[in-house]
């Protein structure tokens, strides 16, 4: 494609025209300076990562040294007075916000992406398509503040239904016990959820956008529904992206700060119920950083920033490795 | 085999139903959120937010200068900072690294950061920027900033600059000109509205972020252009003054809030508008 | 045409983001301002001292509301001129990490709540009784506990929602240190610091925090300080003190807790207001301390002195009027005195 392929890269200046038996002096020709500049630039963007968690890790030492690993990450102690820390109840809480925002992101996700690529009529397809990526663009603290001062108020008129209904139901009933508050774990999730939609269905999209037109045909002419394409023959085809997808919403979802901080309640004690506050890594750092008294509080904090990072990346690793996989199948850019 | 036929259906229908329902409830979602940021928003539109600073608590005064200044300030930083960084490795990754390996392993661990949480870049800020030097500041919050711009702008650099066509470069090497030249005078040129379109798109990533710089960059309740201390910015205003119990503060942040969709909004759209004149000249 | 002028505006902008970006790298650190952080229970005072000081002697006082244990990590650290902590801090803590500390002025904190239809001062409580709130034990308004109490309200069969700090905060080492007093229980299983291990409620960032989630939540109760209390028009809670008589918080309550206590001879001006005796004294009484670091430059802590001197001199009529109590003379001469023998330097 490129025919800079072959020209580019190589000093095409005089300089190479002088004969190769003399030593050269070292000469900083505008190629070599730019080349380097390049790749300098290139080594940082490459090395940010590792930097992230290096530096991190570093800061984290100190508490570190103090719980060990396994004993931080099964405390439920998150005590400043006594100065003893543990990480339990703000990894349960980031995974469970996470989880309800998986369990509510990715099927309305789906759902988005099969209609405007199957099922919307032509003149539908793009408005709707802007409106969900609008989503994105959304910060995040607007979707906080929203989320306090709309929503929640909102959904504290629902939350005495849901747990009437659900908290009847046996077994899971403890999950939806508790004033009706409006802020919460629950409210955490579907806040979440939203922010999601719009990173989950454009991937699912532009996947689904790739499978190859004969495919489709072929399947429409042995009769199969709309339905049955998309779930049987699109699907199954693009798989290994769509899973890549759901992980890259998952790390969004992990990660996301401000707008739990505002819904989540800040409570730093493991609760059973959805509809009670809690707390996730991220709230409680955006919460109690810049107050920490101690050496030993800041690099706990720290500590917990750490176990996001490594929990993030593996899921941001599988995303992008699932995704590009797709990429690579078909020979188009990932 | 017509009891097959006639369960196959209901389920498309049912199923077409759903997904439709499903693209109702997310475009429900953004209307409502929309419309809320323009109910409580316009309202706390004054000419003093831009004419004065933010006011102390129980007062009736409006004010947000000092937090425009300040967000103009860690923007502009942020982008002298990430866009000679992100343009110079998509450069490299086009015109120099190609499909190799190594490039291939840069594409894919930039990949990676696109998705990182802004707080783990926060973090990392303090620990490189604020602890060292003691305290907080503007510094740090513009280079929590340029680490989240980043990783968009080489993405977009790097996939603009394939698409310039080879006879182009392949003019100006027969014209005499060194590698550098070519880049700089003809690829890049050629590639510029891709290449911008990336800056937007990053700066409006950065726009509005408030996690980062809750450690970094701090809050400053008075005019301040001092990036070497803590500033004031529009994203943790709003995370101060929306918490609050005082009625100016609150009509405040959702003013500010305001201001920063619009300005979002605006930021894509325009890179929307210059996306689609690339892909028409492709 | 269109997209020279886009790129015209765009150049044009970023040239103006590069100048204000110069005058922000040419501007060197501000002489005329005095950073603090720290407490949002003295926030409105040394916002509104701050206010006026500003417009007659030009100087700022730039105070960011972080918490107590924000203003005590920062003054530590040295990130700021003083730190202010509803917390007095230990003198064997003090002195170990090279600081003072002096008081500011005297207040309260009451219990504000959100209950429709039950009007501001008409709901009484009492410190077992909120002790018991917050450990989860009591967990309706109509728990006979409360009831008993309010033999004429008529109280709703409504969970409550308990609302504390989140953040490090004096306010809460005030309001925990009366509950120690108050209930055994408390005392035993939560203690009494900036920051505990809460058994129950939703959890507020400051002091606004608090009073933000109060004003949204029906069937809510968090601690606030009074002056917020004025500030946002909420509900607040009469007590039964130690008397047993049922108060309100009024400004003379607080200075009545105040002056139970001898401020001059305490080391380091460390007193604790709450419980004190006196038919009128409020209960959850409190102060602010200010903080200074003992080798910080001569000049940053004098503009520190000169500014809380002000206050003292100055500001007591602002002080009043959000229901922040004034030290007595004797006490702030007793500070004066203090600053020239613990520094070397006086003002």
């Amino acid at each position: 494609m490129n025919g800079s392929d072959v020209v580019v890269g190589i000093d095409t200046g005089p300089a190479s025209e002088e004969p190769r038996a003399a030593a050269k002096p070292l000469r900083l020709s505008g190629d070599s300076v730019f080349h380097g500049a390049a790749m300098f630039a290139a080594f940082v963007a490459a090395t940010t990562l590792f930097g992230t968690v290096i530096a991190i890790a570093y800061d984290s030492r100190l508490s570190i040294h103090a719980f060990g690993i396994w004993g931080f990450l099964k405390s439920s102690e998150w005590n400043p007075v006594t100065q003893t820390f543990g990480a339990f109840p703000f990894i349960i809480g980031t995974l469970v916000s996470s989880t309800i925002a998986m369990v509510l992101g990715v099927p309305v996700s789906f759902g988005i992406a099969v209609f405007i690529v199957e099922i919307a009529p032509e003149w539908i397809k793009k408005p709707v398509a802007g409106a969900i990526e609008l989503l994105a663009a959304i910060p995040s603290i607007v979707y906080g503040l929203w989320g306090l001062v709309v929503f929640a108020p909102v959904f504290a008129q629902i939350e005495p239904w849901i747990s009437h209904s659900f908290g009847a139901i046996p077994g899971i009933g403890a999950l939806f016990q508790g004033p009706p508050m409006g802020i919460g774990m629950l409210t955490a999730g579907i806040v979440l959820a939203i922010m999601v939609l719009p990173y989950i269905s454009s991937i699912m999209r532009d996947v689904f956008l790739v499978v190859p037109a004969s495919l489709r045909e072929s399947a429409y002419a042995l009769g199969a529904t709309t339905w049955e394409v998309a779930w049987d023959v699109v699907l199954p085809y693009t798989r290994s992206a769509v899973i890549g997808g759901i992980f890259l919403g998952l790390g969004r979802a992990l990660g996301e700060t401000m707008a739990v901080t505002f819904v989540i309640g800040n409570s730093n004690v493991l609760s059973s119920s959805l509809l009670m506050p809690g707390a996730t890594i991220p709230s409680v750092l955006a919460n109690e950083f810049t107050e920490a008294t101690t050496k030993l509080y800041v690099s706990s904090l720290i500590y917990l920033g750490l176990i996001l990072i490594a929990v993030t990346l593996a899921v941001r690793f599988l995303a992008v490795l699932l995704i590009r996989h797709l990429g690579r199948r078909e020979g188009a850019a990932a | 085999m017509r009891g097959v036929l006639a369960r196959r259906r209901a389920v498309d229908v049912v199923s077409k139903i759903l997904m439709a329902t499903a693209t109702v409830i997310g475009v429900f979602f953004l209307c409502w959120i929309i419309w809320a940021t323009l109910k409580y928003g316009i309202p706390g539109m004054h000419w003093d937010l831009f004419t004065k600073d933010t006011p102390p608590p129980g007062t009736d005064q409006f004010g947000l200068r000092n937090a425009f200044v300040g967000s103009l300030l860690l923007l502009g930083l942020s982008m002298a900072i990430g866009v000679p960084i992100g343009l110079m490795a998509g450069t490299w990754l086009a015109e120099y690294g190609f499909r190799s390996r190594t490039a291939e392993t840069v594409r894919f661990l930039n990949d990676i950061m696109l998705s990182a949480p802004s707080i783990e870049i926060g973090l990392f800020a303090y620990a490189a920027v604020v602890a060292p030097m003691g305290h907080f500041s503007g510094l740090a919050g513009s280079v929590a900033l340029a680490i989240l711009m980043i990783p968009i702008i080489v993405r977009t650099t790097d996939e603009m600059l394939s698409l310039v066509g080879g006879d182009v470069r392949e003019a100006a090497i027969a014209l005499g000109a060194p590698a550098w030249v070519v880049i700089t005078k003809v690829t890049w040129k050629a590639a510029r509205a891709g290449i911008l379109t990336g800056v937007l798109i990053g700066l409006a990533r950065i726009t509005g972020e408030t996690a980062p710089l809750l450690f970094t960059a701090l809050n400053n309740q008075y005019f301040s252009a001092n990036m070497f201390r803590p500033i004031a910015n529009i994203p943790v205003v709003i995370f101060q003054f929306a918490l609050s119990p005082y009625t100016n503060w609150q009509q405040m942040a959702w003013a500010a809030a305001f201001i920063t969709v619009l300005f979002v909004l605006v930021l894509s759209l325009v890179a929307r508008w210059f996306l689609g004149k690339v892909q028409v000249a492709k | 045409m269109k997209k020279s002028l886009l790129f015209v505006s765009l150049a044009l902008s970023l040239a103006i983001a590069a100048s204000v970006l110069a005058l922000a790298v040419v501007s060197s650190a501000d002489e005329s301002t005095i950073t603090g952080a720290g407490s949002t229970w003295v926030y409105p005072l040394v916002a509104k001292w701050s206010a006026t000081y500003q417009t007659q002697t030009g100087i700022k006082v730039n105070y960011q509301s972080i918490g107590s244990g924000g203003g005590i990590a920062q003054i530590k650290a040295g990130t700021v001129a003083f730190g202010a902590s509803d917390m007095p801090l230990k003198p064997e803590d003090l002195k170990a990490a090279g600081l003072i500390q002096f008081p500011t002025a005297v207040a309260g904190a009451a219990m504000s709540y959100n209950l429709p239809g039950i009007e501001s001062g008409k709901l009484i409580l009492s410190g077992q009784v909120i002790a018991d709130i917050y450990l989860g034990k009591v967990k309706k308004w109509d728990d006979p506990a409360i009831t008993k109490l309010n033999p004429g309200l008529k109280l709703p069969d409504m969970d409550i929602t308990v609302v504390h700090r989140s953040d490090g905060s004096g306010t809460t080492f005030t309001f925990t240190n009366y509950l120690t007093k108050v209930s055994p229980e408390w005392k035993e299983k939560v203690g009494s610091n900036t920051s505990v291990a809460w058994p129950v409620g939703v959890g507020g960032k400051g002091s606004e925090g608090i009073a933000s989630y109060v004003q949204r939540i029906p069937g809510s109760i968090g601690y606030v300080e009074y002056a917020y209390i004025l500030e946002t028009h909420g509900s607040y809670a009469r007590m039964i003190n130690g008397a047993g008589k049922v108060v309100s918080p009024t400004l003379q309550g607080f200075q009545d807790a105040s002056a139970h206590v001898d401020w001059a001879k305490a080391q380091d001006f460390y007193v604790i207001l709450t419980d004190q005796p006196g038919a009128d004294t409020w209960p959850i009484s409190g102060c602010t301390w200010q903080i200074l670091r003992k080798n910080a430059p001569k000049e940053a802590n004098i503009a520190v002195m000169k500014f809380f001197d002000w206050g003292f001199e100055h500001g007591q009529q602002m002080a009043k009027s959000i229901s922040f109590g004034p030290l007595p003379p004797s006490t702030v001469k007793a500070i004066q005195s203090y600053w020239k023998t613990e520094l070397g330097y006086g003002i």
